[in-house]
């Protein structure tokens, strides 16, 4: 079972909302750059970019600071990771992301609270068996 | 272990490092037990930089022109470079260890894996200096965490790596999730007992749940440990981080390593393939080439080799692990065959983690033998590794005792019973285990080629010049394993490195040989001078040389010197800038090099080497010595006589071509020598020039001191 942030790019209207809630509960600024999920409006349909718990990254971690938690979620400990982005590099859908002045990447962890705001119900929290 | 005793103690202060350099080193003297800092001056950071300078720089003030290997003053030194520890960019977590070599009496060199060098730098220091002897078995301890050096009796009873390694990582990590925070130094039971050793390098492995080996591989340095009573050195240290050099710059190493990164990620799978198959990939490349060794370097090529190919390699290597022997390598080709079972030997019958083999090892301990089970060639690398051989000279040593013996020069009696045949794999580990436990021929053998001629001559009346032919080493260091016969840019670059024929200062078989790119004695020359000086600042820094061009960028066959490849120069210019703060450019790199390099050639002048005669390689690695070498490849070598030489070789017999070849490539080799100490700035004679030095920066008292008495 994997529990997971599903796009639907259909129904995004490029409020960037989901990115501001995001940013702010993650860095507590309003940057589309620190969000986990991150709105391309400049293609049709609106490219929608977030984790999709793939697992690809927890495979190359050297630190095995990437694990699966019991929901199935991708999380990433701190106290474990040395920095090196292999991650980074390895994720299919590139959405383990950096930032300027960050140590240590950041991606999505399904917690929702982008869904529970969105207008339009583009994105919700799904499990796949 | 509750056994064991505080011999020494040393406590020092916690420093952070500054932009790379703890601007200290530390020091050890196994006999008087004395354990200190060292400054690290101006000077040794402007014209050493460090790694491999600074292991050279500790080394020329602590022995003496006298001193051998064995000598108490004999120095162990081992560091780490100013990036080295970077978790950033691939490649970046290499110790260099260099020793008085008991194979070649001058200093050697060894660029190696594994998290003991860069744990050593964050726990504070730019190098370790290992003097004297101890009175008994010991383990020097590092506590980075909490600044504290100790000298430990060491009662333990495992000496093979495999075992002690991983029992020390258990013993002081102190928990589980510590394991990967310790790394450990150590040789085997054969270190003991014969001279063609290793030391092994450790890093826990979370996934695999062992400790895994890499080599400092060449030139005896596991003889010199053991000889010291050393058994092993740990380190602990458990706060790494991105940032742990304290670099000037975090966000351009950060861009530039993830750039790699991606580049590796898009194109390795489809150039070299080092994260399914690590070097190993190379094996039917070689072998396609006509530069695989097969039977002591007489051929290039087999089909039976095929038989070793990487594919044959892949199925035993497990897949998809991040196989890099320091954080952040995602080129990942230090490659494991787990779950092994040996058939031979203390360990027959239990399972254990073998890493490798790569390429030198596929070679030297598979083809060059004859062979061609790869699970045989696992298990010699899993008991050279263990019991602390280096698998390049034990593969040359090997194949000269096998030629030997089908030469008649040894036989059944001669060699205690063993039948060297080629391919006898069982007789192979004998050799080995013998080697382990201190008796029969194998000590003989792990004496190295160059004391092997000796005592085949002297006792069994061989023929010493057919020996020197046959023999694949230059200054007591056995060849590793590509063949030169037909490159002779490639020749100077085996016997014209300073330590002895090893690739690591210039591989130039595909410039040369494949592609033409370099065909008058200048530019071999140039070749010879440029890529020995870019390969030495990997050794400086602390870095690996496999990112540079086992990967290359996609377009860089459109620029305008591909085999620099200079997008990845500058990437190295980038991250020495964003790690030290200081400036750097592509010239300014070789620059730093050139002082090291000419610094080690002195030194080997120091040490009674460094001669021309010594820059003289076997025919074997430049042309055919026995007829059925000629006959295999006759068409190649007549066409030779006929294009190069103007002489129709029809009406001549095999021996008179053979002759006319080798007066003809045996001058080539004299002119590519001019060429090369004419570019170096050496004389004829291969001494440094007294204007060299001066222009280079390196004209210090003490080495000029060293040259006048060559000049």
């Amino acid at each position: 079972m994997k529990k997971l942030l599903r796009t639907y790019p259909d129904k995004c209207i490029a409020c960037h909302l989901c990115e501001s809630v995001c940013s702010k509960l993650y860095f507590k600024e309003d940057t589309q750059e620190k969000s986990c999920i991150q709105i391309n409006d400049q293609e049709y349909p609106v490219d929608m970019n977030v984790c999709n718990q793939c697992r690809t990254c927890v495979q190359t971690c050297p630190t095995q600071a990437l694990t699966v938690n019991q929901l199935g979620v991708i999380m990433l400990n701190k106290k474990l990771c040395i920095g090196c982005y292999m991650c980074v590099a390895a994720c299919p859908t590139k959405s383990m992301r950096i930032h300027p002045g960050g140590m240590s990447p950041f991606k999505c962890v399904a917690c929702g609270m982008c869904a529970k705001q969105c207008p339009a119900d583009a994105i919700r929290i799904e499990t796949e068996e | 272990m509750e056994n064991r005793r505080v011999l020494a103690e040393f406590r020092y202060e916690k420093r952070p490092i500054i932009r790379g350099y703890n601007k200290r080193t530390l020091y050890i003297n196994l006999s008087t037990l004395e354990i200190t800092e060292k400054p690290v001056t101006d000077l040794m950071i402007d014209k050493f930089v460090g790694g491999k300078g600074f292991d050279l720089y500790l080394m020329w003030h602590g022995v003496k022109d006298g001193t051998k290997w064995n000598s108490p003053e004999n120095e162990i030194c081992i560091s780490f470079g100013p990036l080295c520890g970077n978790t950033s960019y691939p490649g970046s977590g290499k110790s260099i260890v260099t020793t008085i070599s008991p194979l070649t009496g001058i200093p050697v060199d060894c660029n190696v894996g594994g998290h003991f060098g860069p744990y050593t730098k964050f726990s504070g220091w730019d190098a370790l200096e290992i003097q004297g002897k101890s009175a008994e078995d010991t383990i020097v301890f590092i506590d980075g965490d909490n600044g504290i050096v100790q000298i430990l009796s060491a009662p333990d009873e495992e000496v093979n790596s495999h075992i002690i390694s991983e029992r020390l990582h258990e013993e002081f990590a102190g928990g589980e999730q510590h394991l990967q925070h310790v790394s450990v130094v150590s040789s085997g039971t054969a270190s003991s007992h014969v001279e063609i050793t290793c030391l092994n390098f450790s890093f826990w492995d979370k996934r695999r749940k062992v400790a895994r080996l890499k080599q400092a591989g060449r030139g005896g340095t596991g003889t010199v440990f053991r000889d010291k009573r050393l058994k092993a050195l740990v380190v602990k240290y458990s706060s790494l981080a991105v940032d742990s050099n304290t670099p000037e710059d975090v966000e351009t190493l950060k861009k530039t390593g993830l750039k790699l990164h991606q580049e590796i990620e898009k194109g390795d799978s489809s150039q070299c393939h080092m994260r399914e198959m690590g070097t190993a990939h190379l094996m039917e490349i070689m072998n396609d080439y006509d530069l695989l060794p097969i039977k002591n370097f007489k051929y290039g090529q087999m089909p039976e080799a095929l038989r070793l190919a990487s594919w044959e390699f892949k199925k035993l290597f497990t897949q998809n692990m991040p196989d890099g022997c320091w954080f952040g390598c995602s080129l990942a080709c230090c490659k494991a065959v787990d779950n092994f079972t040996p058939r031979t030997g203390p360990y027959a019958g239990q399972q254990v983690c073998v890493d490798g083999p790569e390429y030198e090892t596929g070679g030297g301990c598979g083809s060059n033998l004859c062979i061609w089970d790869p699970k045989d060639v696992v298990e010699i690398n899993f008991y050279c590794d263990t019991y602390g051989v280096d698998t390049i000279s034990f593969g040359t040593s090997v194949a000269f005792a096998m030629e030997c013996y089908e030469n008649g020069i040894l036989n059944k009696e001669r060699t205690g019973g063993l039948d060297l045949t080629w391919g006898n794999a069982d007789a192979a580990l004998e050799l080995l285990h013998q080697m382990a436990r201190g008796e029969g021929f194998g000590v003989t053998v792990g004496k190295g080629v160059r004391k092997m001629k000796n005592i085949f001559v002297r006792e069994y009346s061989a023929d010493p010049s057919f020996l020197q032919d046959i023999g694949m080493e230059a200054k007591g260091l056995e060849y590793s394993q590509y063949m030169s016969k037909e490159s002779l840019a490639q020749q100077g670059g085996y016997t014209l490195a300073l330590k002895g024929p090893q690739h690591d200062e210039a591989w130039l078989i595909s410039m040369d040989m494949v592609n033409n790119l370099i065909p008058s004695f200048e530019d071999k020359a140039e070749a010879l001078h440029y890529f020995p000086m870019f390969r030495t600042w990997f050794g400086l820094q602390g870095l690996c040389k496999l990112p540079w061009n086992d990967i290359e960028p996609e377009d860089n066959g459109k620029t305008a010197e591909p085999a620099k490849v200079p997008e990845h120069v500058q990437n190295y210019v980038d991250i020495y800038k964003a790690i030290t703060g200081k400036p750097m450019d592509k010239h300014e790199l070789i620059c730093q090099s050139e002082r090291v390099y000419n610094f080690q050639k002195v030194f080997c002048m120091r040490m009674g080497k460094g001669r021309r005669i010594d820059d003289i390689p076997p025919y074997r690695a430049v042309g055919p010595v026995t007829e059925e070498e000629y006959l295999s490849r006759q068409e190649r070598y007549d066409k030779a006589l006929r294009d190069k030489q103007g002489i129709d070789p029809s009406g001549l017999n095999t021996k008179e071509k053979m002759k006319l070849l080798r007066a003809y490539r045996e001058d080539q080799y004299q002119q590519l020598v001019d060429a090369v100490y004419k570019r170096k700035g050496w004389t004829p004679e291969g001494v440094p020039t007294r204007e060299h030095l001066k222009s280079i920066g390196m004209d210090i008292p003490e080495v000029m001191e060293v040259i006048d008495r060559y000049l």
